[in-house]
């Protein structure tokens, strides 16, 4: 958000991060709600508008820094960047009609993340939320009425995920083309990143 | 003993346990021709008034976003195509601008006017369709369509001329777009839109004063604008709410700025004001229209793009005012060539929320009429 | 809320009123009664691609040469090429088998916009109905192939574009060839002359055998000198050859206004006086 004093959150909120690299505020998922409720009234960000909610999954992976050391050679750190799942919301003032603001709740713990709804302050954002919860798994509490949307009800597993695998299991009308078939299998599993 | 006495006058207030009424389900199912779509509204009716709603959608769902994830950028501009399918010119704008977003490229001044004339046709050809179809669900079946649709025919043969194809354009490029303007096309072009607001002006003879459609559409599915600014709504919808956001007016995005036109506020936020807005809409895209091609320059249709798109690693949000709302698209690049995460922000999907709260106290009928005022479009709720 | 009720009334006056011109006016009554009569097809318009050939053999004159860029560009990767090999199995730049699975195209272009051969073009063909839904609408190479003199007749402004981008590019190339020639003429001339001075040398050396000492220094200096001769003529060799290199622009450049250095992106239709679009 342009001409925003994000200092003023990080003061009145402790907990709550700001990223320079993302321009992003992190919050933490027990405080979301409060934060909300604060920013929504204050005179100077007047966050009335909930633009959208998205979901982002991120599994676990290494980052390799280079650096020289102190005797001048390249050493090369292997850090471990942990799972998280993160729900990434964009905020905009209709009253004062300035630009994005982007709040993220993120949960380390990739396999059950649970985080705080902001239904009760949104209503809009009932229908995105559900979405977020049908395609990644993310609980949220406090929702009024939390249930699959997009994918049929007896659905297992989520789509979205970065892990999720496309069953085998389509009844494929035989055409005299079975190689395509195999080739563009072959080539998603590649992009996949699977290993033989 | 006189008549009054021989006949005595029965009354016919029967409450709901002498009569035995039950509170009715229907599915409004997915096949149905007022829904606009294969979209589901499961009512609890009491009578005709609608006690609970509850919409069920995902039939169409084609998981857009992580087909996108396995495919270079450039290779997701046909599929964006699918989206609203009714507005393709600007779903691939809204695309192309969130992605130049990513990396520096400047678009040039020619592109940028195309661009306008683009969605501004666009926008003529959404509100056309809408404005038909809500004859078409008042009970006027099939003739007055016929006459907007007969309009929108026009628009889409330029559209054929220009890119190949009707509705499913892919026209745009990320920093500028595909191919010029053929000779001809904009004189085509100027006609069709002088003869544009003769069309409007008869068919406001069939809206404006018609009984019918005052008697069914006025103070039918009301909303406050703190209300429709709390449900997250956008785009004509908003605006006949009272609300004053144009996305046009205030991201500025193209050249917008340079083009003097008026954003329509609504007063009550009915159906009626919804549907008297995308009229008045029409004719102020007509001037927008008229600006563009007495303003478009010469020049190159096409930036510097870099031979293979590969952005640094980083996160944007772009939105446009598409006809329906506000688009957008999220984009997470982590320095390959396929974006790490592409969310779309549908304007139907966010829009609907408010059916249920306008829906419920309201007939049966009237909630055909306050699902085609939302203006949906089935490929974009279930992407 | 009157009894006449006006505002129905006026709008019925709209519909009698379109109903009656209907018959006369043709712009109130734009159905086509299709099959037995068809409305023209838009030059512009796309369907499904085909592959263009030059001349009058398929085989012989396809412009493909199963680089695969098509098949990688592919979304919903509806393309599938296998490279054609000759006899003893070296592979040869044709396709044996280029299969287009026509129920999944979705008529997006993105294949002819990064062809560089400019082979792959979309067809306008839309009555593609077939009983047989799967072998039906697999089209392989031989149905793909149509000619050039069809792919005028249904594009003529895209065709005649092609067509000058491809003899843009002939001539070029031939330009580049005839500048090499040249350049080994010279440089066969050089050596020629070369080795003449050398046998006259060769003979001078042998009849000044028997001068003395300040004619020997004269071979050496001539020696020197013939020493010089042959680098300083393959060095006017490479100057000719670098100046050659940076082309001319291109001879016939219709679209002066796509400024983009990819070659891939298919050029704006150009301005000139074809037939009438519209």
């Amino acid at each position: 958000m342009s001409g925003l004093n994000h200092e003023l959150v990080t003061q009145q909120f402790p907990e709550v991060e700001w990223e320079e690299k993302n321009q992003c505020f992190v919050v933490p998922p027990e405080k979301a709600k409060e934060v909300l409720t604060w920013l929504k009234d204050h005179p100077d960000f007047r966050l009335d508008y909930l633009s959208c909610v998205s979901g982002v999954d991120y599994l676990e992976s290494e980052v390799k820094t280079k650096e020289k050391n102190e005797e001048g050679k390249m050493e090369v750190t292997v850090t471990q960047v942990p799972a998280k799942m993160e729900v990434v919301y964009h905020f905009f003032s209709m009253e004062k009609k300035m630009g994005p603001m982007v709040i993220k709740q993120r949960s380390m713990e990739r396999d059950n993340p649970v985080v705080q709804s902001l239904t009760p302050i949104y209503r809009g954002a009932e229908l995105m939320e559900r979405e977020v919860f049908d395609l990644f798994g993310v609980q949220f509490t406090n929702h009024p009425d939390l249930r699959r949307i997009l994918m049929w009800e007896n659905f297992e597993h989520y789509p979205m995920r970065k892990d999720y695998v496309t069953p085998n299991d389509y009844d494929y009308e035989p055409t005299p083309h079975d190689e395509v078939i195999e080739r563009a299998e072959e080539r998603r599993s590649q992009l996949r990143g699977d290993t033989v | 003993m006189s008549v009054a006495e021989a006949m005595p006058a029965r009354s016919y207030n029967l409450s709901k346990d002498e009569l035995g009424a039950d509170i009715l389900e229907v599915a409004m199912g997915p096949h149905h021709p007022s829904t606009h779509g294969v979209f589901r509204m499961d009512l609890k009716l009491d009578g005709e008034t609608v006690v609970d709603l509850k919409p069920i959608f995902g039939y169409l769902h084609r998981n857009h976003e992580k087909l996108a994830e396995d495919i270079p950028y450039l290779g997701s501009m046909p599929f964006t195509d699918r989206l609203d399918y009714l507005c393709g010119m600007t779903n691939n704008w809204a695309f192309a601008l969130s992605a130049e977003q990513l990396i520096e490229i400047e678009v040039p001044e020619r592109a940028e006017y195309i661009r306008v004339i683009c969605a501004e046709l666009t926008r003529l050809v959404n509100h056309c369709l809408l404005v038909g179809f809500f004859i078409n669900d008042l009970g006027a079946l099939g003739t007055p369509l016929l006459y907007a649709l007969r309009e929108r025919e026009k628009i889409l043969d330029l559209f054929e001329t220009l890119s190949g194809a009707r509705m499913m354009v892919n026209y745009m490029r990320f920093g500028g777009v595909r191919c010029d303007l053929p000779d001809g096309w904009l004189q085509e072009c100027e006609r069709i839109v002088d003869q544009f607001p003769a069309f409007l002006d008869e068919y406001e003879t069939l809206l404006n004063e018609n009984e019918i459609v005052i008697t069914r559409s006025q103070n039918v599915g009301v909303l406050t604008p703190e209300e429709a600014t709390n449900f997250s709504i956008t785009g004509p919808m908003l605006r006949a709410s009272g609300v004053n956001y144009d996305i046009r007016k205030v991201d500025k995005y193209g050249i917008y700025d340079r083009f003097d036109f008026k954003v329509p506020i609504g007063a009550h936020g009915d159906c009626y004001d919804r549907f008297m807005l995308r009229m008045l809409e029409m004719r102020e895209s007509v001037k927008i229209l008229k600006q563009a091609m007495a303003d478009i320059p010469e020049g190159p249709i096409m930036g510097n793009e870099p031979r293979v798109f590969k952005p640094d690693p980083q996160e944007t949000y772009g939105r446009i005012e598409s006809p329906k709302g506000e688009l957008g698209f999220y984009l997470i690049a982590d320095g390959t060539t396929n974006p790490y995460r592409y969310k779309v922000r549908p304007p139907s999907f966010v829009n609907l929320t408010a059916l249920r709260h306008m829906c419920i106290g309201q007939k049966v009928a009237d909630a055909v009429i306050i699902l085609g005022s939302i203006d949906i479009v089935l490929g974009e709720v279930d992407r | 809320m009157s009894l006449i009720a006006k505002g129905i009334l006026q709008g019925m006056a709209i519909t009698a009123k379109n109903f009656i011109q209907s018959y006369y006016k043709k712009e109130r009554l734009p159905t086509v009664q299709y099959p037995e009569e068809k409305s023209t097809v838009n030059q512009f318009t796309r369907n499904i691609p085909f592959l263009v050939y030059d001349g009058e053999d398929a085989i012989d004159g396809m412009r493909c040469t199963a680089c695969k860029l098509c098949e990688k560009a592919c979304p919903p990767q509806c393309i599938y090429i296998i490279k054609d090999t000759d006899e003893n199995g070296k592979p040869i730049k044709r396709p044996e088998v280029f299969d287009i699975d026509s129920s999944v195209c979705m008529s997006c272009q993105l294949c002819v916009e990064v062809c560089p051969f400019e082979s792959i073009r979309m067809d306008s063909e839309f009555e593609l109905s077939n009983e047989n839904r799967f072998e039906g609408l697999l089209i392989n190479r031989d149905e793909l192939l149509k000619s050039n003199e069809y792919y005028h007749e249904i594009h003529p402004i895209e065709a005649q574009d092609t067509d000058d981008r491809i003899a843009a590019k002939i001539a070029e190339a031939e330009a580049k060839k005839k500048a090499r020639e040249e350049k080994a003429r010279l440089a066969a001339e050089a050596k020629k002359a070369d080795a003449v001075m050398k046998n006259a040398k060769v003979a001078a050396v042998t009849e000044a055998l028997a001068a003395k000492a300040p004619a020997a220094e004269q071979i050496q200096e001539s020696e020197a000198k013939t020493g010089v001769i042959k680098p300083e003529a393959a060095a006017l060799g490479t100057t000719e050859k670098s100046a050659t290199k940076a082309p001319p622009p291109e001879p016939v450049s219709k679209d002066d206004q796509a400024s983009t250095p990819q070659t891939k992106e298919s050029k704006a239709p150009g301005e000139d006086s074809e037939p009438k679009i519209f």
